[in-house]
């Protein structure tokens, strides 16, 4: 791959501009759209790179958006060909990071910002009320869905009865104790690494 | 006029002091957030600094996940800027951000196969096993916060369930949810917050008479 010149920076950012606003429910929604752009029109990442990143991003520490940080970064490595080009490879790194996470970021948390500002300047309205209120429900019912799918598998992970008793146990333990959550991180990390599940 | 019936904010409730203080408090639950940051954020903001009671949590955290963006991203903005206006919704999204950017290249620079081996493999299938019971916990643990709501509580629980169908059994598209079942939850509060606010006046006038 050539090294990018500006107007490649600039498509990679306004592709991720494009997609902030859309990434209602997070932007894990938007990664199909990702995919088709980053892999299949313009090959500035492999399959592999852009399952890792996701992968990668879910497994350290920090809000799941910095899956796009990875992908970022791994378009401008690719750029320059790699990691081991010392100096070079480390400013296309981390400026693909940079324009990947400003691109996602900006435009939605600009939106955020006022808009809850404005809620929260006129947060005896009742209109404002009734959303937040009519609201919560929904976000209790979502993280219940979002565990369920987490433990009850999908195409690419199939049913494993060993993750879904795990992951009861552990909702049992975080919501009658207050056990460190580091501690039960830490012990499915080993039983995993132990092969247990 | 009605604001006897509104849940005014806690006027000596715990608070950050200094921006420093923000930053390092969102610095420190982001790097705890294996697999989403959400469960700790409940732990640390909700039961351990008690910034938030469980309901200002349920609310914050319902608009958080209904702007556009990552919700906990969200989150550390609107919290930040209530506290210290537009300088601590930047150290809200700095402290979320900036240790975790660090952590996750410094993992990706010089970690990066770790993730394909067996072993890397099976660590990762055991904590997400445990970071979806946190998920389900942390649910569990705001359902209290529901049984105030306007709505009526058995109105709210019917609203979760149906929710949670849609989404984790039938997997309809989460905008059609939020625009299908959140209106009429909506209309509902609304409804709800009509009458405590009319009973709310006429409790208040009737106090009044009595003193």
């Amino acid at each position: 791959m050539t090294p990018f010149d500006r107007a490649d920076w600039l498509t990679l950012l306004l592709h991720f501009i494009s997609l902030s606003l859309l990434a209602v429910g997070g932007a894990i929604t938007t990664t199909p759209d990702m995919h088709r752009f980053l892999v299949d029109s313009h090959h500035w990442l492999t399959n592999e790179q852009f399952v890792s990143s996701v992968a990668l991003a879910q497994a350290a520490p920090g809000p799941n958006i910095l899956f796009v940080a990875l992908m970022g970064w791994n378009v401008g490595l690719n750029s320059v060909g790699g990691l081991g080009h010392g100096v070079a490879s480390w400013v296309a790194g981390l400026t693909g990071m940079s324009l990947a996470m400003l691109g996602i970021l900006l435009p939605s948390t600009t939106l955020t910002y006022f808009a809850t500002r404005w809620g929260h300047r006129n947060r005896e309205l009742r209109l404002v009320r009734a959303f937040k209120q009519g609201m919560a429900p929904i976000v209790v019912a979502l993280l219940m869905a979002t565990a369920w799918v987490l433990m009850m598998g999908d195409r690419v992970a199939p049913f494993n009865g060993r993750i879904v008793a795990l992951a009861v146990v552990s909702m049992i333990i975080v919501w009658r104790t207050r056990v460190h959550l580091l501690w039960l991180l830490a012990t499915g990390a080993l039983a995993g690494a132990l092969g247990l599940i | 006029m009605h604001s006897s019936a509104v849940p005014l904010e806690r006027p000596d409730a715990p608070r950050p002091r200094t921006l420093t203080e923000l930053y390092w408090a969102f610095t420190v639950l982001a790097l705890q957030g294996f697999g989403g940051v959400l469960a700790v954020v409940q732990r640390e903001l909700v039961e351990k600094k008690r910034w938030l009671t469980t309901e200002e949590f349920v609310e914050d955290w319902a608009v958080a996940q209904i702007m556009p963006g990552p919700n906990v991203v969200n989150l550390s903005v609107m919290l930040g800027d209530r506290y210290f206006g537009w300088r601590g919704a930047v150290a809200g999204l700095a402290g979320m951000l900036s240790m975790p950017l660090v952590v996750v290249i410094l993992i990706a620079a010089f970690l990066e196969n770790a993730a394909d081996t067996v072993t890397g493999q099976g660590a990762l299938r055991g904590m997400g096993a445990v970071a979806a019971g946190l998920i389900a916990a942390t649910g569990l643990k705001l359902i209290p916060a529901l049984r105030s709501n306007p709505m009526g509580q058995r109105q709210a629980l019917g609203v979760v369930a149906v929710t949670f169908v849609l989404i984790a059994l039938v997997r309809v598209p989460l905008a059609w949810v939020l625009l299908g079942v959140g209106t009429p939850a909506c209309g509902l509060a609304w409804i709800g917050l009509k009458r405590m606010t009319t009973r709310g006046s006429a409790s208040t006038s009737s106090k009044e008479a009595a003193s």
